[in-house]
């Protein structure tokens, strides 16, 4: 009998929406984030951070604050720079990408407001926070660069004259012969130039770390709201002078990461390298204020481009010229490189075109660093993308959904190499369009829509397709000389009661990837999902792996578990063949009992078959093997990633008094392969679209002239409230990849990556009647107003 | 952030209030709903080192009507106002406003007395206040004495009440059957507004409260007067003289200055319809 596949198994959870086993106990408020840990001799941290965007530190008078009550160090960056070395965020794939060291605290200069400068360590976090107070630092205000626009002009300060200049990164790709279609008389060419605002991601839980160095072990556990413990372990080793196998880095409960806590925050460094230094464990939680300085920022891009189009509707090239300023330093160790290069990447990733020239220039400034946020670069490579697809639909006349039906990649034309030079193993634009246009009954909503325009109503339909890279292979980061893993392991096992163990590589933050590794193990084990325990995000019990980012834990981490539990199937299957005296292949293991294949029949149950194992061996043939645990790993690769892709529209109204936009449906089609929890998926696709629509609305980090942040705190950094988002339907097309058992692709970005691009195109399709355009986010009731020329 | 250190302590009289003002002066501050305070106190805005708690001051509490005046305690929630039916009746502008507080949390122990004695010029009830030409009760050991609403603003954040003194209650003269309405334009449902409006028909006449455009809630009068006469928009164009809006994040002066002349109209329209 012929391998059932894993979906098809009779225990398989593969497709099912299972409770996450860890729900109830974060609800019950029973988890266990960094800030509920609480460890002997414990001290807190707290930062005098620089009030100036670009400043030298003259001197710094600490004898106030070190007899202030409760303080037990206060430490500058230059007793820092002696125990936790600097970091160079750069990787040798991206070339040229230049960086200066960066410090855990500054020593001679802050380079933004917001980078850490002196550290008081204190009994608690209030103390700290009082002697943080009394510190006097004298300052001399250095000329800040701020502007991205001019971070590369004559006379512009050079932030590290070292470097030479405020150039961080620069790459032009050609495929294919753009100048020839540009210069095609009988061609249409649309331009315009777009903004996508700065933000952030907001985690409900800040960042945070608790490190514990035991000197008496000569040994480092860092307790870290972080998504990739194992880089951590090494980032940790590398600079504060320890081994590899001297660091346990423990993620336990993760509240919402983003993308924002897989980076090397100095703060966090230094509160590793205090805890060494005072042999005793050390507490770091950022606040809100503190973390809307210090997070890493994203998209803060300006992007000028252009798409030529034939009067029947074939788009043939788009141009695209991306500016991005990163801040004073490229963030370590991913680099702040990449999402520009993701904007030159993924430009017109769903379309067939004939010519692509598309170049991104990375400036440094002195605003907070900015790095990868959920859905690095799409949100911005779909915008403008897409941007531009519905102009040369305007430009000739045509529908938006036409257009992309004519110009979108044939369902049967994979693998498909592209003129960006992206590999698709195998999409499914035109089967999500087709999908997302009948849910959202395209014809009828723009009967609608017309029919209110005659009222004065102004409502807009916006449509985007796009493509999500996910699965990352070691070509992401690994092929740049960055020590993080794209293989990841899981290792499954029986114990005694017939229950299941699960520790994997990849990590949990709130998105249910614990949820998923059970569903898998169940399935391939042949247990009730509730037998499986879950661990994750403690490099010293789970095997070696990367952790959860650029949509990889199900892909990766799930084919681990898949190909784990189907090895203990196995060995349990040839130790009851032994009791039983059958042939293994005439067993399965379902619900937790070994039966008869062919029939289901009952045969032995796991716990009794555990507990001859366990302690009854004597009984059982001396040459028979008693493994009842297995380790798997996997690691993409027959593609550098697996890219997914799907469809998004928009529908909403200005009011064109008031510049206001209500959102009012928002629908979602997309293709992850093999769904494995329909609810998680959808949900994950759900809060995708509002980190998107976030962006494309209300969030927007605002600096001053001078590089002050203006929108410090929660009231001025609007985040989207449930209360303004629209219902969001979400429906799927299944396209497994091949390169895995399971076929699961990423699910976690594609919401925000194409959210922002389908409400710019329904603003300006509820604003087409009146003449008026907007292409910078976040679109503003003034910036709104103004296009409509009423202020 | 945390607090600086202060000390805490809880009233139960008015009497107690006043000492404790007495000995302290500056240095205490009055803990009511703490909506703002405790905010300020935790960004370290304001460290004061003593906080006094008044929620236990049964002479601050309660709504209640007669001789033509509604009297609202100072320590009023703003979810009890909402739900009150003497201020429904008399003083609808204020039921209107509540909805457009903050959120339902902040509305369960926000008070219409902290609201007031904080003076944000983007709140909603400082300008409704101003609208209904109600009258704030300012107790001392002294005695109480009585500020109209349009004195009680003098500046950003600043108002008449002295450093002895308590806001206690508000006093509105019946506002029953006249026409009112509270318009606002807020980017997200419960924030403060960009700008908003409080208009109350009083007589023939019309009190239109501004609030989010200026240091202060603050009225109009040559747009009041044309409101009055049934010219809208003549109304519209005379606040070009009586409103300097600030630039802010939210956008430039003539974004304020556009949004008022809208809510002015749609105030029109709901005052018509009522």
């Amino acid at each position: 009998m012929s391998e059932l596949s894993a979906v098809d198994r009779p225990n398989s959870y593969i497709g099912r929406s299972v409770p996450r086993p860890n729900a109830k106990r974060l609800v019950a408020g029973r988890g266990q984030y960094v800030d509920d840990l609480r460890l002997p001799r414990m001290v807190h941290v707290a930062f005098l951070r620089s009030p100036h965007a670009h400043a030298r530190i003259l001197s710094i008078d600490s004898a106030a604050a070190k007899s202030a009550p409760g303080v037990v160090r206060v430490v500058t960056g230059a007793e820092m720079a002696a125990v936790c070395t600097p970091w160079v965020g750069v990787l040798h794939h991206l070339k040229g990408l230049k960086s200066a060291p960066q410090h855990a605290l500054a020593v001679d200069r802050a380079c933004w407001q917001g980078e850490p400068v002196v550290a008081v360590v204190a009994r608690s976090r209030a103390e700290a926070e009082d002697a943080v107070g009394l510190v006097e630092v004298a300052w001399e205000e250095l000329p800040a660069t701020v502007d991205m626009e001019t971070a590369l002009a004559n006379g512009t300060p050079v932030i590290h004259p070292e470097l030479g200049d405020n150039l961080a990164f620069q790459r032009e790709h050609v495929g294919g012969e753009p100048e020839a279609c540009f210069a095609d008389a009988d061609s249409v060419v649309v331009q315009a130039s777009f903004h996508t605002g700065r933000h952030t991601g907001v985690c409900l839980e800040g960042r945070a770390i608790l490190a514990d160095y035991n000197p008496a072990e000569g040994r480092l556990t860092a307790y870290h709201s972080n998504q990739a413990p194992h880089m951590m372990q090494t980032v940790f080793a590398k600079h504060l002078g320890l081994r590899e196998g001297d660091v346990r880095v423990v993620c336990r409960d993760v509240g919402g990461s983003y993308g924002i806590k897989v980076h090397v925050y100095p703060d966090e460094m230094a509160t590793a390298a205090l805890s060494k230094m005072l042999g005793r464990p050390v507490k770091f939680a950022a606040d809100r204020i503190e973390g809307m300085v210090s997070d890493i920022h994203a998209r803060d891009h300006r992007i000028t481009a252009r798409a030529a189009v034939t009067r029947d509707g074939v788009i043939t090239a788009m141009e695209i010229d991306d500016l991005t300023g990163i801040g004073p330093y490229s963030v370590y160790p991913r680099t702040s490189a990449v999402e520009g290069n993701q904007v030159v990447n993924l430009c017109g990733g769903p379309y067939g075109l004939r010519g692509y020239k598309a170049r991104t220039t990375v400036v440094f400034q002195n605003k907070t660093p900015t790095c990868q946020y959920r859905a690095v670069g799409h949100p911005i490579a779909t915008t403008v993308t897409e941007g531009l697809v519905d102009l040369a639909a305007e430009a000739i006349g045509m529908d938006p959904a036409e257009i992309r039906r004519r110009n979108l990649l044939a369902d049967d034309v994979y693998p498909f190499r592209n003129l960006a030079g992206l590999a698709f193993e195998g999409l499914s634009h035109h089967a999500c369009l087709t999908k997302l246009l009948a849910m959202m009954d395209y014809e009828g909503l723009k009967a609608e829509r017309d029919a209110l325009r005659a009222k004065g109503v102004y409502r807009g339909i916006g449509l985007a397709s796009f493509i999500e890279l996910t699965n990352p292979s070691p070509f992401m980061y690994g092929i740049g000389g960055a020590r993080i893993s794209a293989m990841d392991g899981a290792t499954v096992r029986l114990d005694p009661d017939g229950s299941v163990s699960v520790a994997s590589g990849v990590t949990e933050q709130g998105q249910g990837t614990e949820a998923m590794l059970a569903q898998i193990t169940a399935g391939a084990v042949g247990v009730d999902v509730a037998r499986v325990r879950v661990t994750t995000g403690d490099t010293e019990t789970t095997p070696y792996g990367g952790g959860t980012w650029a949509s990889r834990g199900a892909g990766i981490g799930g084919e681990a578990a898949l190909q784990a539990g189907n090895a203990l199937r196995q060995q349990i299957l040839v130790i009851a063949g032994a009791m039983l005296q059958a042939a293994p292949e005439s067993l399965d293991v379902r619900g937790g009992v070994v039966v008869d294949r062919a029939t289901g029949a009952e045969r032995l149950p796991l716990e009794e078959l555990g507990r001859i194992v366990y302690f009854r061996g004597d009984t059982l043939p001396k040459d028979l093997p008693r493994e009842l645990v297995a380790t798997r790993h996997y690691t993409p690769k027959d593609y550098p990633f697996a890219f997914t892709n799907g469809a998004q529209a928009s529908y909403l109204e200005v009011d064109v008094e008031t510049g206001f936009v209500k959102l009012l449906k928002h629908w979602c089609v997309e293709d992850c392969g093999t769904v494995i929890n329909p609810m998680l998926v959808d949900e994950q696709i759900r809060g995708g679209v509002v980190q998107g629509l976030g962006g494309a609305l209300l969030e927007h980090c605002v600096y001053s002239p001078e590089g002050q942040l203006l929108t410090g705190s929660l009231a001025d950094y609007l985040l989207p409230m449930s209360g303004e988002m629209p219902d969001i339907a979400v429906a799927h097309v299944e396209t497994p990849t091949k390169e895995s058992a399971l076929g699961a692709k990423g699910a976690g970005e594609a919401g925000t990556a194409g959210a922002p691009a389908a409400v710019q195109n329904a603003i300006n399709d509820a604003l087409r009647p009146l003449g008026a355009r907007v292409f910078a986010q976040p679109f503003t009731p003034a910036r709104i107003l103004t296009a409509l020329g009423k202020i | 952030m945390k607090p600086a250190p202060f000390a805490y302590a809880r009233a139960t009289t008015l009497a107690e209030v006043f000492d404790v003002l007495e000995t302290h002066g500056d240095a205490a501050r009055l803990l009511a709903g703490g909506q703002s305070l405790i905010a300020a106190l935790n960004l370290r805005l304001a460290s004061p080192s003593l906080l006094l708690d008044i929620n236990g001051v049964a002479a601050l509490r309660g709504v209640t009507f007669a001789d033509g005046l509604l009297r609202i305690g100072a320590l009023t929630r703003h979810a009890e106002l909402g739900a009150d039916p003497l201020v429904a009746q008399h003083a609808p502008l204020l039921a209107q406003a509540v909805p457009h507080i903050a959120h339902a949390a902040i509305r369960s122990r926000g008070s219409i007395g902290g609201s007031l004695a904080l003076a944000d010029p983007a709140a909603e009830l400082p300008a409704c206040a101003l609208a209904l030409e109600a009258v704030l009760v300012l107790a001392s050991r002294g005695g109480e004495r009585r500020v109209a609403a349009a004195d009680f603003f003098p500046g950003l954040y600043q108002t008449a009440l002295r450093g002895d003194e308590v806001l206690a209650a508000v006093e509105i003269p019946s506002r029953a059957g006249a026409a009112c309405t509270l318009q606002e334009l807020a980017r997200r449902h419960g924030d403060y507004a960009i700008v908003g409006l409080a208009a109350q028909r009083l007589g023939q006449g019309v009190r239109l409260a501004w609030f989010g455009v200026g240091p202060t809630p603050l009225r109009t009068p040559r747009a009041e007067a044309a409101f009055a006469a049934g010219d809208v928009a003549g109304a519209q164009a005379a606040l070009a003289g009586e409103l300097d809006p600030p630039e802010d994040l939210h956008g430039p002066p003539a974004l304020r200055l556009h949004l008022a002349r809208v809510l002015l109209g749609r105030a029109a329209a709901a005052l018509k319809g009522h």
